[in-house]
C-alpha cells in the first residue's frame, strides 16, 4: 500500500537519509580502515606521509559520498550527457597539456589535487551508456545499426585514454562497457566478432604499444626475463605475499615492504604489503569484504524500482567497474595478470581513485535511496 | 502503450537475466583470487618465506682474535693490540672536500690518500664506510674525538692487529703474519681467507701453525634491506680465539743472545742439554716483523734484501757453515770409540804434515810438539786430527758425527732448514760423481773440505756429548710429557775425555779460549773455537805471507764459531755461535757464547 502511495513522491531529506544502506556504509568504511592500518605499516608504524593523509581523504570521500547518494537520482539522468562530453573535453586537454607523471600524461594540476579525467570518464560512460540503453527500444539495441553509437560512445574515449598512455584504465573502461552492453541485451555473437576484430588486430595493435608496456606484457608472460626490473617487481610481490603464509608475519612485522624490497608497497602493491603481514586469512578477509560490497551492488540493481532502467543499469556499470578494480588489482599483484597499474580501491594510498569510487558508491546509494519510486523524465 | 511496456519488460529481463550471469562470473573470479592467495601463501608459502628471509639476511664473518705466541715464562712475544680506524659514512657528510681538508692536517693525509678515498666513495653505497686512514695514533683518536663534532659521518672503528712487541728479537723463529694472496687462496678454501682484512702467517711460527692460531671465525647475521642497508643486527655468534702457542724460548735469553752479538753477523743456539728445548734462537741482524703485517714498502723492502748480512734469513738453521775446530769434538769421539787412540797415544806436531805431495799445515806454523787427545783438544791443534781421521777413515767419522745429530733435519716447526753436509766415500760418488780422496779425509778431521753443519746441529750435538749421552732433540714447543731421549751407543769415560778437552780449551793454561771464562764464581763452562776460512789460502800467498783477515774485505773474512756449555760439573746449557766473518772464534765467538752462558745461569732457567 505505502509502496503505491508513495511511488512517485518524492523522499524528504531526512528520510533519504534513513533509507541509506548502513550495512553498505560500514563495510566501505571498514575497508578504508584496513587501508590506513596498512599504510600506517608501511611507514613503519608512523601516521606520517600516509595513513593521517589517506585518512583525511576518506573522509572527504564519505562527505563527498553522502551528498551523492542524497542527490535525487534525475540529476544523474540528466546531467549524464553534458557530464560526458565535459569529461571528454577534459581528456583531450590532458593530452595536449598533461602532466608528466610516471611516464604518462593524465592528471590536470588543479593546485590542492590532481584531476584524472580518465577516472571521471569511467562515471561518465557508464552513466551515458546507461542514458542511451535506457532510451533505446530492444530491437535497436539487437540490431548492428543500433550499436554503432554506444561503440562510439565507448571507442572515442578509451582511445584518447589509450595514448596517454593508461592501458589499464582503458581496459577497465572497455571491460566496464562490454558488461552494460551485455547487460543491455546485445547478442553474444557480436561480442564473439569484437573479440575477433581485436585479436585480428593484435599485430597492428602491438605495434602502437610503447616499449614499456611491450616489456610488462612480455614480463608478464615470463617474469624471469627481466628479473631486475619489471619482472623484480612481480617476484618481490610474490614472496611478500608467499612468506606472509595462513596468519601472515604480523602487523608491523612484513620484512618485504619494510625494507624496500616491495615496489610501491602503499600504491598499487599494497595487497601484498598487507597480505603479508596479515597473511591469507588478512587477504581473504578483504576479497569476501569486497565481494559482499559488490553483492550489495547486485542487491541494489535488482531491488530498485523496475520501472528504473537507467537506475539498474547505472548501479550496474558502476558496481562492475569497482569490480574490475579489485580483481585486476589482486590479480596483478599476485601474478595472474601484467602489471597495469590499476591500484586496490579504498586501500592504495591515492585520492583520484577515492573520488572514483566514493563518487560511484554515492550514485548506486541515490538510486538505491529512492527505490520505490519511478525516475522522473 | 502496453506494447513499450512489454518491450521494457524484454530488455528488463535480460538486464536481470544477465546480470545474475555477470554476479556469478563475480563470484568466481574472487574465489579464483582466494585460490591464488592459497596457492602462494600456503602450498608455496615455505618456498616463499625462505626467498624473503634470503631476500633480508645477509651474513658476514668475523675474524677471531688470533692465538697469541708465548715464551716459556708467558711473556707475549705475539699479540693482538687494537688498531683504530678512521672511517666515513659519506652519506652523513654535507661537504666531502671540505671535511677532508680540514682531516688533512690531523691525520697528514697525503693527496694520494685523498683521490683514495674520493674513488671509494664514489665506487660505493653512500652508507657503506670508506676508510680513511688504518693505524691511527692515541694522539690522532683523541684530536678526532674531541672534534667529532665538525666532522659529521667520521666514525672510529676498532680492530686488532697482530703486533710482536720484541720486535727484531723475535723476527727469527716467529715470522709474521700478511695478507691474503691470490695463492693462498686458491690453496685453502677456509671461509675466514675471504674476510677483508684478513691476516695469515706468511713465515716462521706464523706460517707453521696458522691453523692453530687462527681460531674459528664468528658470524654475525644482519638484516639488510633492498639497497643493501644494514637495518639491524639479528644474531651475533662469536668465533673462537686461535690456540695459543707456547714456546720454550726466554725472551729474557733470547735477548741477551741477540744484543751479545753488537754489529756481529751471525747466529746463536741455546739448548736446555737434558730436554733439547730451545731456551734461545737469534739469528743477527734480524727484521722487524710489524712492518709486515700492513704490507712492507718497496724501499724497506729492498734494504733487507739487498743487505748483505741477510736479515730475512735465519742463519740458525738456513745458515750451513765449516764447523771447523768444533768438528774435533766428533773426530775425537769418533777415534776414542773405534779404538784407534786412547788417552795415552800421542802424535807430534811440527806445524805441517806432508800427505803424497801435498803438504798440510797446523794453524801454529811453529807446531805443538807432543799432545794427547786432550791436550790436541785444548790447543786445537790441526797435526793431530789430521793424523788421527786418517787412522779413523771418513767412515766412521761420518757415523759419529750422525750419532750425534749433525747432518739431520729437525722437527722444530721452521721452514727452510737445511740439513748440512756430513761427507762419506757414498756421499761424494752421488753428488759429484768422484771418488774419495784420501786428503779430503784429512782436512774432514780439522772439519773442513766438504762438511757444512748449521748452528742448530751444533748446538744439538754439544748437547749430547755433554748430558751424558742421550739423543736429545731440539724442540721449540713447550710439552707437559716430553718423551725421554733414547741413549746414545758412546761409551761414558770417552765423553768424558773430550768433555776434559772442552774444559781445558776455555780453563787449562794456554786453552784457545781462556779469555771467554765466565765471570760467575763456582761455575765454569767448557767450549771449543772454531775458525774456518772462507777462501782458499793458495801456496803463493802462503809463500807471501798470509793477509791478515783484518785487512780482507767483510765477505772474505773468516767465520767465528764457538760452542760452550755450562756449568761443567753438571750442564744444563749449550749454546752454538757463529759470527760470520768474525774472523776468530776465540776472540770474537767465544765472548758472545760465554755472555749468553752467564746470562742464562743468572737467569736460572727452569
Amino acid at each position: 500500500m505505502t509502496l503505491l502511495l508513495n511511488r512517485n513522491q518524492e523522499l524528504s531529506l531526512k528520510e533519504r537519509f534513513l533509507n541509506l544502506n548502513f550495512v553498505f556504509i560500514g563495510i566501505i568504511i571498514l575497508l578504508a580502515s584496513i587501508g590506513c592500518i596498512t599504510l600506517y605499516s608501511v611507514a613503519g608504524g608512523k601516521l606520517s606521509p600516509w595513513a593521517l593523509n589517506q585518512a583525511l581523504r576518506f573522509a572527504m570521500g564519505l562527505i563527498i559520498m553522502l551528498i551523492a547518494a542524497l542527490i535525487q537520482p534525475e540529476f544523474y539522468y540528466k546531467i549524464a550527457t553534458p557530464f560526458y562530453i565535459f569529461t571528454l573535453i577534459l581528456l583531450i586537454i590532458v593530452d595536449a597539456v598533461g602532466h608528466i607523471g610516471m611516464g604518462a600524461q593524465r592528471w590536470i594540476n588543479l593546485g590542492i589535487f590532481n584531476l584524472q579525467p580518465s577516472e571521471l570518464m569511467k562515471i561518465a560512460v557508464v552513466l551515458q551508456l546507461a542514458k542511451y540503453f535506457s532510451v533505446a527500444p530492444i530491437e535497436s539495441i539487437r540490431s548492428i545499426k543500433g550499436i554503432i553509437i554506444p561503440v562510439i560512445l565507448v571507442a572515442v574515449p578509451v582511445a584518447f585514454i589509450v595514448i596517454q598512455p593508461d592501458l589499464g584504465t582503458s581496459l577497465m573502461v572497455l571491460f566496464c562497457a562490454v558488461a552494460m552492453f551485455y547487460l543491455a541485451g546485445v547478442q553474444w555473437w557480436k561480442f564473439g566478432l569484437g573479440i575477433g576484430a581485436v585479436v585480428a588486430a593484435m599485430p597492428v595493435l602491438w605495434h602502437f604499444l610503447h616499449d614499456y608496456q611491450k616489456n610488462r606484457i612480455l614480463t608478464f608472460l615470463d617474469p624471469e626475463r627481466d628479473p631486475l626490473n619489471t619482472g623484480y617487481h612481480i617476484i618481490q610481490a610474490k614472496i611478500a605475499l608467499g612468506s606472509g603464509g595462513l596468519w601472515g608475519k604480523g602487523f608491523l612485522s612484513g620484512t618485504q615492504s619494510h625494507l624496500n624490497f616491495l615496489p610501491e608497497p602503499h600504491t598499487d602493491f599494497i595487497f601484498t604489503t598487507y597480505s603479508e603481514e596479515f597473511g591469507m586469512i588478512g587477504g581473504a578477509l578483504v576479497i569476501l569484504l569486497n565481494l559482499i560490497l559488490i553483492s550489495y551492488g547486485y542487491w541494489f540493481a535488482f531491488r530498485i524500482h523496475n520501472s528504473n532502467y537507467f537506475g539498474k543499469m547505472v548501479i550496474l556499470g558502476l558496481n562492475t567497474n569497482y569490480f574490475l578494480y579489485i580483481f585486476i588489482n589482486i590479480a596483478m599483484v599476485t601474478g595472474l595478470l601484467p602489471v597495469v597499474g590499476i591500484p586496490l580501491p579504498l586501500i592504495s594510498y591515492g585520492g583520484t581513485v577515492i573520488l572514483t569510487v566514493m563518487t560511484s558508491f554515492g550514485i548506486m546509494l541515490s538510486f538505491y535511496v529512492n527505490r520505490d519510486r519511478e525516475l522522473k523524465k | 502503450m502496453k506494447k513499450s511496456n512489454s518491450k521494457s519488460n524484454h530488455k528488463l529481463r535480460y538486464l536481470l537475466k544477465r546480470s545474475l550471469i555477470i554476479f556469478s562470473l563475480n563470484i568466481l573470479l574472487l574465489f579464483v583470487l582466494i585460490g591464488r592467495l592459497y596457492y602462494l601463501q600456503i602450498y608455496q608459502g615455505e618456498k616463499y618465506a625462505l626467498l624473503a628471509d634470503s631476500n633480508r639476511l645477509s651474513r658476514r664473518l668475523l675474524a677471531p682474535p688470533r692465538g697469541t705466541i708465548n715464551d716459556r715464562n708467558g711473556i707475549e712475544l705475539a699479540v693482538n693490540t687494537q688498531n683504530f680506524q678512521a672511517m666515513l659514512i659519506s652519506e652523513q657528510c654535507r661537504n666531502i672536500d671540505k671535511f677532508l681538508q680540514d682531516l688533512t692536517p690531523i691525520l697528514n693525509l697525503s693527496s694520494d690518500d685523498i683521490e683514495r678515498i674520493k674513488k671509494d666513495i664514489a665506487h660505493h653505497r653512500r652508507f657503506v664506510p670508506i676508510k680513511i686512514k688504518d693505524n691511527l695514533s692515541w694522539e690522532e683518536v683523541s684530536t678526532l674525538m674531541i672534534n667529532s663534532n665538525t666532522f659529521p659521518g667520521l666514525i672510529i672503528d676498532e680492530g686488532l692487529i697482530r703486533s710482536y712487541p720484541f720486535k727484531q728479537y723475535t723476527a727469527h723463529p716467529l715470522g709474521y703474519v700478511g695478507s691474503v694472496s691470490e695463492a693462498d687462496l686458491q690453496k685453502s678454501d677456509a671461509p675466514l681467507l675471504q674476510v677483508p682484512g684478513f691476516k695469515i702467517g706468511k713465515s716462521g711460527f706464523e706460517k707453521t701453525y696458522d691453523e692453530e692460531l687462527r681460531g674459528k671465525e664468528g658470524i654475525l647475521t644482519y638484516e639488510v634491506n633492498a639497497y643493501g642497508r644494514i637495518m639491524r643486527e639479528i644474531e651475533k655468534k662469536e668465533g673462537k680465539k686461535g690456540k695459543d702457542l707456547d714456546l720454550t724460548i726466554d725472551i729474557r735469553l733470547q735477548k741477551a743472545a741477540y744484543d751479545a752479538f753488537g754489529k756481529e753477523s751471525g747466529a746463536a743456539v741455546v739448548l736446555d742439554v737434558h730436554t733439547g728445548e730451545i731456551l734461545a734462537f737469534v739469528s743477527v741482524p734480524s727484521f722487524d716483523p710489524n712492518l709486515f703485517v700492513d704490507g712492507i714498502s718497496i724501499k724497506n723492502w729492498n734494504t733487507l734484501l739487498y743487505d748483505e748480512k741477510t736479515p730475512m734469513t735465519d742463519k740458525a738453521i738456513s745458515g750451513q757453515y765449516s764447523p771447523g775446530s768444533t768438528f774435533k769434538i766428533v773426530v775425537s769421539l769418533a777415534a776414542l770409540e773405534a779404538g784407534v787412540i786412547t788417552t795415552q797415544t800421542r802424535s807430534f806436531c811440527s806445524g805441517k804434515m806432508q800427505l803424497g805431495n801435498h803438504l798440510f799445515h797446523c794453524w801454529k806454523h811453529s807446531g805443538h810438539g807432543h799432545l794427547n787427545v786432550i791436550e790436541a783438544i785444548k790447543n786445537s791443534c790441526d797435526i793431530f786430527f789430521y793424523e788421527t781421521a786418517l787412522k779413523l777413515g771418513i767412515e766412521k767419522i761420518a757415523e759419529m758425527s750422525h750419532k750425534l745429530g749433525l747432518g739431520e733435519i729437525y722437527d722444530i716447526g721452521l721452514e727452510n732448514q737445511k740439513a748440512g753436509v756430513i761427507p762419506n766415500k757414498k756421499w761424494k760418488q752421488e753428488t759429484l760423481k768422484q771418488p774419495w780422496q784420501q786428503g779430503e779425509t784429512v782436512i774432514a778431521g780439522i772439519g773442513q773440505g766438504y762438511v757444512l753443519v748449521t748452528p742448530l746441529q751444533l748446538a744439538t750435538m754439544l748437547a749430547r756429548v755433554v748430558n751424558g749421552g742421550y739423543a736429545v732433540n731440539p724442540t721449540f714447543i713447550k710439552k707437559e710429557h716430553p718423551t725421554k731421549p733414547k741413549k746414545i751407543n758412546i761409551k761414558p769415560e770417552n765423553l768424558a775425555i773430550v768433555k776434559q778437552g772442552m774444559f781445558e780449551v776455555v780453563n787449562g793454561v794456554g786453552g784457545t779460549a781462556t779469555r771467554a771464562r765466565l765471570k760467575l764464581k763456582g761455575i765454569q763452562m767448557g767450549g771449543k773455537t772454531g775458525t774456518t776460512q772462507v777462501r782458499r789460502i793458495s801456496l803463493k800467498e802462503r809463500a807471501k805471507g798470509i793477509r791478515r783477515d783484518e785487512d780482507l774485505p767483510w765477505k772474505y773474512r773468516n767465520h767465528a764459531w764457538f760452542m760452550a756449555y755450562a756449568p761443567h760439573d753438571n750442564p744444563k746449557y749449550a749454546v752454538a755461535v757463529i759470527a760470520e766473518h768474525g774472523r776468530s772464534g776465540s776472540g770474537v765467538a767465544a765472548p758472545i757464547a760465554s755472555k749468553i752462558l752467564e746470562e742464562a745461569i743468572k737467569l736460572d732457567i727452569r
